[in-house]
């Protein structure tokens, strides 16, 4: 499956449904993030609930130094 | 106490998370300068290097107020997602709404910081805008509601202290919120300044976390902003033209 995450298309195994199983996916699952698809912020619940679909965007945050 | 919105403070130093070498440095001097509120951005995630450090993984945040800056937004649509991110991962208890508005300088865009500042306090946020000196756009700010306004020192980063003390006084003057003196700020003689000019509070970063040793540089800048507050409290002596002579100038015996 074809995804644009943080701006960059990515192949996705088809095994891959959910943001919560493509967090699990690139190993960041346990790190605080935040997801948006196709422009929505997800809460932790709707990362579990939320299918992914074929040219879907994906945005993930994080938090770094700032000042 | 420095009240912004529903929250008391007993420090006046905010810190900013940038820069550090270590994330130990970083813990250490947070503790050192009693900061009870940190501020840090919001980035896209390394996805592909799970390995990738969080600066706050080794920090218990629970003792400290977040505040999450919308640094890297040029519009205020952009700021306002960057706040309802941050809100979203509950690391949002204050937003810095700061939208930059030229390369060089890093100076804010006034128009867009005041469309961002609107919006997230209809949102319910607690809005404190990173501002030029601009003494209008100060007032503006605070006639939408602003919790705190945060007007710089000087540009970010550069450490040259308060170039404007006679626009800073006037925001001061006028002001009906807590006014956070952020950005700028270069050594602990300007955070003092700050606060002896009635600022509520400091906000710094660069000035810590550049210091050859930055953990002594917080404990500084921490003592700084207590020192400037009791100054300006205690009501400065006036400064004469003249020299007048602090010792009695009868009752000298003579050779």
């Amino acid at each position: 499956m074809k995804l644009t995450i943080n701006g960059e298309e990515q192949q996705i195994p088809e095994t891959v449904e959910s943001v919560e199983q493509l967090l699990a996916h690139f190993n960041v699952a346990h790190k605080k993030s935040v997801v948006e698809k196709n422009g929505e912020i997800l809460t932790k619940p709707e990362q579990k609930e939320s299918l992914l679909n074929e040219n879907d965007r994906l945005e993930i945050v994080h938090f770094v130094g700032g000042g | 106490m420095l009240n912004i919105g529903k929250f008391s403070f007993a420090s006046r130093l905010f810190l900013g998370t940038g820069k550090y070498k270590t994330a130990e440095v970083q813990k250490q001097a947070v503790e050192a300068s009693e900061t009870e509120v940190l501020t840090f951005a919001v980035r896209r995630m390394n996805i592909f290097d799970s390995s990738q450090p969080d600066p706050f993984e080794d920090m218990d945040l629970k003792g400290y107020r977040l505040l999450p800056n919308t640094a890297g937004a040029k519009t205020a649509e952009e700021a306002v997602r960057i706040a309802r991110m941050a809100d979203a991962a509950g690391m949002c208890d204050m937003i810095k709404v700061e939208v930059i508005g030229c390369d060089k300088t890093l100076l804010p865009d006034p128009v867009e910081t005041l469309k961002a500042s609107e919006q997230l306090l209809k949102e319910g946020f607690t809005v404190l805008a990173y501002t030029s000196d601009d003494v209008v756009l100060a007032r503006k700010l605070q006639e939408l509601g602003i919790h705190a306004i945060m007007p710089g020192a000087s540009p970010i980063g550069t450490g040259l202290g308060i170039v404007n003390p006679y626009n800073l006084a006037h925001i001061i003057e006028q002001a009906v919120v807590p006014v956070i003196v952020d950005a700028g700020i270069g050594s602990p003689k300007d955070a003092s300044y700050a606060m002896e000019l009635g600022a509520d509070g400091v906000l710094l970063n660069t000035a810590v976390a550049g210091a050859d040793q930055p953990v002594k540089m917080a404990e500084a800048m921490k003592l700084a902003v207590q020192a400037g507050k009791l100054g300006h409290e205690a009501g400065r002596t006036e400064k004469k033209f003249y020299a007048q002579a602090s010792s009695p100038t009868e009752g000298m015996s003579q050779l």
